[in-house]
């Protein structure tokens, strides 16, 4: 693939469970093209979101080597991967992962407080991010006062707003029930072909990976085959 | 800093939602500093009880080797020669007894300083004034009580009559001189030297001198007489000496049972911040992910430590003001054996110094927390 936005080789991460050395991923490689929308399939313990985290700067192969848009992120220290992870990647949660005493448009900001912006350009943006995803009206009420897939709406909002190279979604759909779940992945997919915005999803749902442009499976820390 | 302010202020209005174990943190460290400043408190008012009312030219003399005025004496020649020193305006050759009284909170028998006077005593003590009643009249089995001991011990009302060994004693007088002397029965010295069968002896001098730069010549002409065994001090000197065991004492003792509490205090506080962090584990995590750095995870959780330790601190410090600010109890003195009657004086210094520990206990009980939070792998944080 030329135009790779995401360029993962031979990565190999173990874990320890007690005494118990285990070995997630087994030298993997992966490409993801700059606008790609790829879904991660696989069953449970199969790294997909091990996987996900390593692309998104969460955590550190043991070996081998992750490079997003030519940064070699592997390399970076727990610092430089903060201001990276801030700067290049916008992340979705199944479980949203708002903060429950901010409301909504203060959620979508809080990335922005790591830039250098002033307040009301802070607040406008967040407002934009909320309009994109059809929430605006809802920007003064608290996560508690939203629906499942509102909350998830603004998570996205907040994974946009900095507009990063890379939305990392691990199972975005995971806590919804179907009609929420394909308005979610509806958005996504709008994300993706409207705004160009690359995504890497996780999920074990089959009706949720067609969505994607593009479904790679792993299966015991490897890719067998490219579909 | 904006990342930091931004982390610290969700912090703090998270707090209401983890009210309970927020709440163990504030009232642990309310408790040490209640305690810590109560009993520091104590110790200050019986050290600022022994230094009031005292002056720079007034001098006390004692018996060479003696340690207060209770092993102190001096027969009359002596005291004549003391007293008839060209260096001093007044002087007062006293008589110090110790007599029992029983003590109206406990109902229990107490040593109470029972002092012979001369006639130059009350103008010795600048602050002396009968507030009750009158003086005692010279020659006369009749006393004057301090304020402090009529707060403190059975039977001091005027008019009444008071009965030491086989003498009777009328009261007729309260007096103030706003020191130890509050807690002292005064009587004529030369009848207190008949009443307890002294002869003509004292137990110490009082006494102001001509000109306050003359204490050393003073000093040099008693030390250097062979027919005297003295010690002179300034009567501030001899005060701050009288109450120094005790104040360290107290002290002692307050910082120990402090320190006992404030771990008390730290473990609370260390249980309050790991359960927040811990409630908090996803949000944190998040946050991580996002991109804030982990010294601004650090502060925010440091702060919200720090914020209820001080306010435990201010709280605990009110209290002890509250409480104990102007209570009056009576001890007794280690070098005397008598009662002092004494008031607890809670500073402001003494409160600041509360609040700062209890910033301390907040410090170091936020620590550990701070650190796991910023510590804690990311990847797990986030599905906690």
């Amino acid at each position: 693939m030329s135009d790779s936005i995401v360029k993962v080789s031979n990565i190999v991460k173990h874990y320890h469970r007690g005494r118990e050395v285990v070995e997630v991923l087994h030298g993997l490689n992966l490409d993801i093209g700059r606008g790609e929308f790829c879904a991660l399939m696989g069953p449970s313990g199969s790294g997909k979101t091990t996987l996900l985290n390593m692309i998104g700067g969460l955590d550190v192969p043991d070996t081998g080597a992750v490079d997003v848009n030519g940064v070699r992120i592997d390399q970076l220290n727990a610092r430089q991967l903060a201001r990276w992870r801030a700067d290049h990647v916008g992340f979705i949660f199944q479980f949203y992962n708002l903060m429950p005493v901010l409301s909504a448009v203060r959620n979508v900001e809080l990335p922005l407080l790591l830039k250098k912006m002033s307040a009301s350009e802070r607040r406008q943006r967040a407002m934009t991010a909320l309009e994109i995803v059809g929430l605006a009206d809802r920007a003064k009420h608290l996560p508690r006062e939203l629906s499942g897939g509102q909350e998830q709406r603004v998570a996205i909002a907040r994974a946009i707003v900095s507009d990063p190279d890379l939305l990392l979604a691990d199972e975005p759909t995971g806590d919804l029930d179907r009609d929420t779940a394909n308005e979610i992945l509806e958005l996504l997919v709008t994300l993706n072909q409207r705004q160009g915005k690359t995504i890497l999803m996780v999920t074990h749902d089959p009706v949720a990976a067609e969505h994607a442009s593009r479904i790679v499976h792993l299966d015991k820390g490897r890719i067998p085959e490219v579909a | 800093m904006q990342q930091i302010l931004a982390i610290t202020w969700q912090n703090l209005k998270s707090i209401p939602a983890r009210a309970g174990t927020s709440l163990v943190a504030v009232v642990g460290v309310a408790g040490v500093v209640v305690v810590l400043v109560a009993v520091l408190s104590m110790a200050r008012g019986f050290e600022a009880t022994m230094a009031s009312g005292t002056s720079a030219d007034n001098v006390v003399v004692l018996r060479s080797g003696s340690s207060s005025e209770l092993d102190s004496g001096f027969s009359g020649d002596q005291s004549r020669l003391i007293t008839q020193s060209p260096y001093l305006d007044l002087a007062s050759a006293e008589v110090y007894v110790i007599v029992d009284l029983p003590k109206l909170s406990t109902g229990t028998d107490a040593n109470v300083p029972m002092r012979g006077v001369g006639a130059d005593a009350s103008e010795i003590r600048t602050q002396f004034r009968i507030i009750e009643g009158r003086m005692f009249e010279p020659g006369r089995r009749e006393i004057i009580a301090g304020a402090g001991a009529t707060g403190q011990f059975a039977g001091l009302q005027l008019g009444h009559t008071l009965q030491f060994g086989t003498e009777q004693w009328e009261l007729v007088g309260i007096f103030e001189s706003g020191g130890a002397a509050d807690s002292e029965l005064w009587a004529d010295a030369s009848v207190l030297q008949g009443a307890y069968r002294r002869g003509n002896s004292h137990s110490v001098i009082y006494a102001r001198l001509g000109n306050i730069d003359d204490f050393q010549a003073f000093s040099d002409e008693l030390t250097t007489n062979p027919q005297l065994s003295v010690r002179v001090e300034r009567e501030s000197d001899y005060f701050a000496e009288q109450s120094k065991a005790l104040t360290t004492f107290i002290s002692v003792v307050g910082y120990g049972i402090a320190v006992l509490m404030a771990l008390g205090a730290l473990f609370g506080a260390l249980n309050t911040m790991y359960t927040a962090v811990s409630e908090r584990a996803r949000e944190i995590a998040t946050l991580r992910a996002i991109g804030f750095q982990p010294l601004a995870i650090v502060v925010s959780v440091m702060t919200e430590a720090m914020l209820l330790a001080s306010t435990g601190g201010v709280i605990g410090a009110g209290l002890a003001w509250l409480l104990f600010n102007g209570f009056t109890v009576s001890t007794l003195s280690f070098t005397s054996f008598t009662q002092v009657v004494f008031a607890f004086v809670v500073t402001p210094d003494l409160m600041l110094q509360g609040i700062v520990i209890a910033m301390l206990i907040g410090l170091i009980g936020g620590l550990a927390p701070a650190l796991r939070a910023a510590r804690a792998p990311m990847v797990a944080g986030l599905r906690a």
